[in-house]
């Protein structure tokens, strides 16, 4: 990172300009042993000389939000699938004016992203008309237009979840003679693929039906709270939106409702220890066991469809999967139903609460004419809401599980044929080597020779174990290029927190000052660090320490029952972890940058919800 | 009740007062009345009616002396006034207080200190006059105010100097100046149990910088609050959204001096305040809230912006150490007609904001 401090001389005062910016894409070097990385993404998805000249002029950020990790080479589908259709909703459909699409780039098997703004006042004009009638119809339209796309959405899922992949057969069925089919098993293979590939473009498409406007609609209702109370606190002007039954907490009520039924029917001590297939080992063989079993069942479709992580990566450990990471949350929801506490969340308190602010903010208000905005604000603003926060269960998690799922089905047909020596192999290939191995796999199944796969795809993919190994050990820059002056793009602050102050505190934070990031959720307490970079570390939080992490998933509501605040590296006012700690009443400061990098575990910090720091002690 | 505590017509026990006794207790006692009624915590005390005034000026005959020297007055001619003030003081201070006064005062002295539990408790004696204190007419300062007063006497002799002081230089020609009469002016005087105060000072039920009302800005210092009050010291300062009640910031100061009464004199000493406490927040966040939740209470109760004067008693467990001393309408802001936020709900506003996302909304709207 080049910063340059020069003094410059102005009319009658000496003073100290700090040039900064990130380096360009083209002077960062590719790590040691990870030469070669292209070619484990999509040729368009890389920084070329071919479009040097665009990528050098813009301002790329690094999306930790979503893409933290090193990018497997399958795994890109859905960060690409994502931005592309974000884009397409400011730019095609609904006609954002000031906004097209949000570019994206791999370097070194890192995501970056760039919001392509407009600038020309003539062009943003002549979208106006457009956004008006498009945008003002969904507005007009929402909680029609959101109950048909739960339908939609749910047939997406049920289309992937009916999707199967099996090993290719000695000799097809007799039925595909009889039936007159003409068509084989190698081609059903081929065409389910392109299938599941269809239906996660389909996902991602109604993902983004409603997201960028739901979020103006708040932003807009955000901005208005701000103007009219400039000191009211972001988590106060979000709780006025809040307490509304949502999808998104559904998986975590569950584990408590179980928790509330193996105390219930005395099963709790089966549950108390080791893996969850020995505890559920024990509980078929207890009394009530099968009956909590039963209920288990219940809850698992569909919503142990639920990650631990982002849903982005095909390593994200889903609860339907990896029952020990419910179970563990279980288990601590268990100990407090047994200490006599209620766990459910005081819906109607909250409720009650936030119609309390509501009233009291009306009434501070200067005009009658204010008190009607604020309620139009706050109408449309409750209105989004439900959809933004559910979205993710359906999209993120329940599509996603499934989706996974599928491809280690795929994954198995590969490891049968040879191709490869592990299921999650497959996530080596790029999404379009895929139908060419299996091409490879269904020509060579059909002429009755060797395929060249076995051969090819073991040697290919340690080959690219290494470098993923490699461009692991690697850290990305925050950002890359020049910074604009003023951050002004709707979408970089509203999806991502990102403002001239937080990427000033990145310049900053590099150079060693405090950690600053969002005040998410008020609070100030001191405590040990506990870092975690993924869900599966999750197991080491112990009581009373701070979390410490890239960014906190939904799916990690219980842990929060344990820790005493929380410190993401990523994250805006509106991001998962600002809102469930909110919910779950713990300080937390969100969008620091840096914090997963600079803080070690076991560290005693302090943790100002407040103002936003996090102080090393 | 066994004996009557009522003090006659020249005693009202701030229990007792409201604002429909302003013309007998003055601005500032009537406020301490409807804060004690209104069940905040205000240490107990009470007030000695304008009564008592006008019979100790009639039994003295000192109100057709006063206007003498009053009439002929040039308000402008400062040598003139001065020397005015002086005489009028001091046939003020000169004049025997009749005994129904003096025996009313002692008695209600006795009373408080009896159910203080504290002899010769210490207390605070105020002038409250009727003019004072009111929306629009802010005489803030121009009266005194005597601290750590310890017995029946010595708050006699302080009502006196409270009187006197109607006739200090300054209110003669700031009366005169507003065209209020002097000689007619009425006073009246507090006398309230005196807090320990570790910390004290100031809240205001708006933003005074920007005039937010969702926030109580609170400024606080060690010690007594004639360091804030005074700005003597630059205080801690806190902002408190009122809606949701927490603290929205926190801002430490050097305070570099503290009022704080010496026991052994009796008087209220200035002194250093010791390099560890400087620069410490000197109040907790619980009491931070506590304040802010009464200065939201008073709000409610006056219907509109309050300055409030406030302090810490170390004598007492928290909640009861934060109490109040006095509150008055809030004159700057509440006076400005306030602009609308303006903007619109719906569609247009979603494009402003699109347009503008950090200037939030409706800068389209005309």
């Amino acid at each position: 990172m080049a910063i340059k401090v020069e003094p410059t001389v102005g009319p009658g005062k000496v003073e100290l300009t700090v040039e900064t910016r990130f380096p360009s894409p083209f002077e960062v070097k590719t790590p040691p042993g990870a030469e070669g990385w292209q070619d484990l993404y999509p040729y368009y998805s890389v920084f070329s000389e071919d479009r040097r000249s665009e990528e050098e002029a813009a301002f790329w950020f690094q999306d930790g939000v979503h893409w933290r990790e090193v990018l497997y080479p399958f795994d890109s589908i859905f960060m690409e699938f994502a931005l592309k259709c974000l884009s397409q909703y400011n730019t095609r459909f609904y006609i954002i004016p000031p906004a097209m699409g949000v570019d994206y780039r791999i370097l070194n098997g890192y995501t970056y992203l760039s919001p392509v703004g407009i600038a020309d006042q003539a062009v943003i004009g002549s979208r106006v008309p457009h956004f008006l009638e498009r945008a003002g119809y969904y507005f007009q339209n929402w909680d029609a237009l959101y109950a048909k796309w739960l339908v939609k959405m749910k047939q997406v899922i049920a289309d992937v979840d009916a999707i199967s992949f099996s090993p290719l057969p000695e000799m097809e069925e007799t039925g595909r003679v009889t039936e007159g089919r003409g068509l084989s098993s190698s081609f059903d293979l081929m065409s389910q693929y392109d299938k599941l590939i269809e239906l996660g473009l389909k996902g991602w498409q109604y993902h983004f039906e409603f997201l960028n406007l739901g979020y103006a609609a708040y932003l807009d209702y955000f901005g208005f709270c701000k103007q009219a109370f400039p000191d009211m606190r972001d988590q106060t002007i979000a709780k006025m939106v809040s307490g509304i039954e949502v999808d998104l907490f559904r998986p975590d009520d569950e584990l408590k409702r179980l928790a509330n039924a193996a105390v219930r029917l005395g099963v709790a001590e089966e549950l108390r220890s080791g893996t969850a297939a020995e505890a559920l080992a024990r509980l078929a063989k207890a009394k009530n066991g099968p009956a909590w079993i039963a209920e288990l069942e219940k809850s698992k479709t569909p919503w142990f469809n639920f990650s631990g992580g982002t849903g982005f990566y095909h390593h994200d450990p889903v609860w339907a999967e990896h029952l020990d990471v419910p179970f563990t949350f279980l288990r601590s929801y268990i100990t407090k139903v047994e200490a006599g506490e209620d766990l459910s969340r005081p819906l109607d308190a909250i409720r009650a609460e936030r119609d309390r602010l509501a009233a009291e903010y009306a009434a501070l208000l200067p005009t009658e004419e204010d008190r009607t905005t604020f309620q139009g604000k706050l109408g449309l603003a409750r209105t989004v809401f439900p959809y933004i926060e559910n979205h993710n269960f359906y999209v993120e998690h329940w599509h996603h599980a499934v989706f996974w799922r599928k491809m280690r089905e795929l994954g198995k047909v590969f490891v049968s044929a040879g191709f490869t020596g592990d299921v999650d192999d497959i996530f080596y290939l790029r999404r379009d080597e895929i139908p060419v191995a299996l091409f490879d796999m269904s020509s060579a199944w059909a002429v009755g020779t060797s395929p060249r796969g076995p051969k090819y795809w073991p040697r290919e993919i340690a080959r690219r174990k290494g470098i993923v190994d490699a461009l692991r050990k690697w850290s990305p820059p925050p950002a890359l290029g020049v910074p604009p002056t003023v951050v002004t793009e709707p979408f970089t602050i509203m999806l991502w927190g990102i403002t001239s102050e937080s990427i000033n505190t990145w310049l900053g934070g590099a150079a060693g000052a405090a950690l600053k990031g969002f005040a998410a959720s008020p609070g100030v307490v001191e405590g040990p660090a506990r870092v975690i970079t993924s869900a599966a570390e999750l197991d080491q939080v112990r009581d009373g320490e701070i979390l410490v992490c890239p960014i906190t998933a939904p799916s990690w509501g219980p842990i929060f029952s344990r820790i005493k605040a929380a410190v993401t590296d990523v994250g805006g006012m509106m991001s998962h972890a600002a809102i469930v700690c909110r919910e779950y009443g713990l300080p937390a400061v969100v969008g620091t940058g840096f914090a997963t990098r600079q803080i070690k575990t076991g560290q005693m910090l302090r943790v100002d919800g407040n103002n936003g720091s996090v102080t090393v002690l | 009740m066994a004996r009557d505590v009522s003090g006659g017509p020249y005693i009202l026990w701030f229990r007792d007062c409201g604002t429909s006794c302003l013309e007998r207790v003055g601005g500032k006692n009537a406020g301490l009345g409807e804060m004690t009624r209104a069940g905040l915590r205000v240490p107990p005390g009470f007030a000695i009616t304008t009564d008592a005034y006008r019979d100790f000026l009639g039994e003295a005959g000192l109100g057709p002396e006063i206007e003498k020297v009053l009439v002929r007055l040039d308000g402008r001619d400062l040598a003139a006034v001065e020397q005015a003030s002086h005489d009028i003081r001091r046939m003020v201070s000169g004049a025997p207080v009749p005994a129904l006064v003096a025996d009313a005062v002692a008695e209600a002295y006795a009373l408080l200190c009896s159910e203080s539990g504290v002899p010769d408790l210490p207390v605070a004696v105020r002038s409250s006059a009727t003019a004072e204190d009111l929306p629009g007419a802010s005489f803030a300062g121009q009266q005194d105010t005597f601290l750590w007063v310890r017995s029946a006497e010595a708050v006699l002799t302080h009502t006196v100097r409270c009187w006197s002081s109607l006739f200090t230089a300054r209110a003669i020609s700031y009366r005169d100046e507003m065209d209020l009469r002097s000689g007619t002016l009425l006073i009246s005087v507090g006398v309230q149990k005196m807090s320990n105060a570790r910390t004290a000072g100031v809240m205001f039920t708006l933003n005074p910088a920007n005039g937010d009302r969702s926030t109580i800005a609170v400024d606080a210092s060690w010690g007594l609050g004639e360091s804030v009050a005074s700005g003597a010291v630059t205080p801690d300062n806190f902002l408190v959204d009122k809606v949701t009640l927490e603290i929205v910031r926190r801002t430490a100061s050097p305070k570099l001096i503290e009022h704080v009464p010496d026991p052994a004199t009796g008087r209220v000493e200035v002194s250093l305040v010791p390099a560890e406490r400087r620069d410490r927040l000197c109040l907790s966040d619980e009491e931070v809230v506590q304040l802010a939740e009464l200065g939201k209470r008073i709000e409610r109760y006056h219907g509109g912006p309050q300055d409030i004067e406030w302090a810490i008693d170390r004598d007492l467990a928290f909640p009861d150490n934060v109490v109040l001393l006095q509150s008055r309408p809030e004159t700057v802001w509440s006076r400005r007609s306030r602009a609308p936020i303006g903007g619109a709900a719906g569609i247009e506003s979603v494009l402003a904001t699109l347009l503008a996302p950090l200037k939030g909304s409706a800068p389209h709207d005309t």
